[in-house]
């Protein structure tokens, strides 16, 4: 691809790890919870090099959640790693109470979130948790793209005084986007400017729609693209001055429709600027056993599904 | 300070808590009731805190945490004669815009409150947590926690209890309030939880027990459990009151746990409890 560069392909999970462990050494007020996944969650490196700070609380999420919000009374700022489902479901009203109503700085860091978890199936493949986060009033919730972004983002949130969901994955995926880049909570990345479409991906869904993009392009349509790394709170601006000049929207994401980076857009959209929206996401289901790129395809998020949707919300402008 | 003087402090907040509940008619008072001896002497003799420097982080100073919510208005009360605040703001109880929500909250800056609580079984996690941070600090004080005997049953104080002993957590000392009720009737009736004492021994924690109507007693007990910190585990202290204590006609039942009186048996109430430090 001319436009983007894969330098290699990373798992986004390991970009927490690798910031994670970077925080250690430039924040002595880091420390880190993990719920028996710390292989997964890529926390090794943080636990072998700050063993005091590193807080191993067996199968127990809701104390993991209860004690990070402890740890923020005493001045720490506590990152807890677990998959997305334990980090989120299963955890709800400890994360309500504790730390979004009671506004603790804790980040609750969610690995192997979405479809792309693959063999483990259904059980394991949390598709509702960005909703269920950003439904909590003070919690922000940043879904970053790639290995980069990832070790970015989570180096990021330790600046910010509040509660974060930080949502990541399990796969290797490309690495594309500048190590050397920001990240700033909040604010939209336009990946690539274009004039007759906006398509609004997070997550995985991120490179999807890089890779979605040659193929209109080569149709002759010319989309533009916006990375929303943060969903909430959303860029509003970014997103209007882009729909303003295309017209109309695709939003694309490893998530459930109800509740997710669509959803969010399509309230902004309806509210202030009226236009055709398709949403590429997943429609009112649960997973199920497979490899990653299976699953997206079979439930109607992979790349080709981002094209179609981009023909039908052209075909209403 | 006498233990005469700290049983003239709890009987002018009984009358608070019961004044407090019948104004707005809601709030919990049974447990209230119950917890007041304790809560009183925690706050006036026990715990190394500065009421007017108040921080949320508490660096150097004994940290309380209610992890049993709904009995708030014994602890408004008591923060408030400890100095926290003003008494005249136990009159905004539950009331549209107060600091003194239904349930604590940090939402409104209340002093004295450093979490939410009400939802149950969170406070000992909590706890937990803060005497983690205490130790990452090298601050040896020590975190207090008052759980209901009810709220046991939820299963993240059992995580909790497990974390503690197995992590010898001993700059901790737990309360549980064994009253034997719970809303729906009696502990025995809803779900039976054996011996409390033995099943904390067999989770890792020393165990204490106390009466909590007996403040000499308290203080006492309060004392051992503090010399006992710091010898690799965690201290729970298994205090036995009666719910409405203090109201004869609440004490022994469940059905005072939630509900608040009529004004009419309120004057009854208020007639057993003297005005000592002069009403709100």
């Amino acid at each position: 691809m001319k436009d983007f560069e894969i330098q290699n392909h990373k798992d986004t999970r390991s970009g927490f790890g690798a910031g994670l462990s970077e925080l250690g050494k430039t924040n002595e007020n880091v420390v880190a919870l993990c719920a028996d996944l710390t292989g997964s969650l890529k926390m090794d490196a943080f636990r072998d090099e700050h063993p005091d700070r590193f807080f191993q609380v067996g199968i127990a999420e809701a104390n993991m959640i209860g004690m990070a919000a402890g740890l923020t009374i005493g001045g720490k700022i506590p990152f807890t790693g677990t998959f997305a489902n334990f980090s989120t479901g299963r955890v709800y009203d400890q994360i309500r109470q504790s730390v979004a109503y009671s506004n603790k700085n804790v980040k609750i860091c969610a690995s192997h979130a979405g479809l792309t978890l693959g063999e483990d199936g259904a059980t394991h493949q949390i598709l509702e948790d960005i909703g269920l986060m950003k439904m909590l009033p003070n919690m922000t919730v940043i879904s970053p793209c790639d290995y980069n972004e990832t070790k970015a983002a989570t180096i990021a949130i330790a600046e910010h005084d509040g509660p974060v969901y930080l949502r990541f994955g399990r796969p290797k995926v490309p690495n594309f986007t500048d190590p050397d880049k920001k990240f700033v909570i909040g604010k939209a990345d336009v990946l690539r400017e274009g004039k007759d479409v906006t398509i609004i991906a997070t997550g995985h869904l991120v490179w999807k729609a890089i890779e979605a993009s040659e193929i209109l392009l080569a149709k002759g349509i010319n989309p533009e693209i916006i990375n929303i790394h943060t969903i909430k709170p959303l860029d509003e601006k970014a997103v209007l001055e882009s729909v303003n000049k295309t017209k109309c929207v695709v939003t694309a994401e490893e998530h459930m429709m109800n509740g997710g980076l669509g959803d969010s857009i399509a309230q902004l959209l309806i509210r202030k600027m009226p236009n055709p929206l398709e949403m590429v996401a997943v429609d009112d289901s649960f997973g199920e056993s497979g490899k990653g790129e299976e699953l997206l395809t079979k439930y109607n998020i992979n790349t080709t599904n981002i094209v179609d949707a981009v023909e039908r919300v052209i075909s209403r402008k | 300070m006498e233990v005469k003087e700290l049983e003239k402090i709890t009987s002018q907040v009984r009358r608070d808590i019961v004044r407090m509940v019948t104004a707005v008619q809601s709030g919990h008072p049974g447990g209230s009731l119950g917890c007041t001896d304790f809560l009183t002497a925690l706050y006036f003799e026990v715990l190394n805190a500065e009421p007017s420097a108040f921080t949320i982080n508490g660096k150097g100073e004994d940290l309380f945490f209610l992890s049993n919510g709904h009995i708030s208005p014994v602890l408004y009360s008591v923060l408030a004669h400890r100095g926290y605040f003003d008494v005249s703001e136990l009159a905004t109880f539950r009331k549209i815009g107060t600091r003194l929500q239904g349930h604590p909250s940090v939402s409104k800056n209340l002093p004295g409150v450093r979490i939410a609580s009400g939802s149950l079984g969170q406070g000992l996690s909590v706890a937990i947590g803060a005497a983690a941070a205490k130790k990452l600090n090298n601050d040896n004080s020590i975190v207090y926690t008052l759980h209901g005997d009810g709220e046991l049953q939820e299963g993240q104080i059992w995580e909790a209890s497990m974390y503690a002993a197995g992590n010898r957590v001993d700059n901790i000392i737990a309360t549980i309030d064994y009253n034997h009720k719970q809303i729906d009737g009696d502990i025995d009736e809803v779900l039976p939880m054996g011996d409390l004492s033995k099943k904390w021994q067999a989770f890792g924690w020393e165990v204490l027990e106390m009466d909590g109507h007996n403040i000499t007693e308290i203080l006492a007990t309060m004392a051992k459990a503090k010399e006992l910190t710091g010898n690799g585990k965690p201290i729970v202290i298994v205090m036995t009151t009666i719910m409405g204590k203090g109201v004869d006609f609440m004490m022994g039942t469940h059905k005072w746990h939630g509900s608040p009186p009529s004004n009419e048996q309120e004057a009854i109430a208020l007639s057993q409890l003297e005005e000592t430090l002069g009403d709100y």
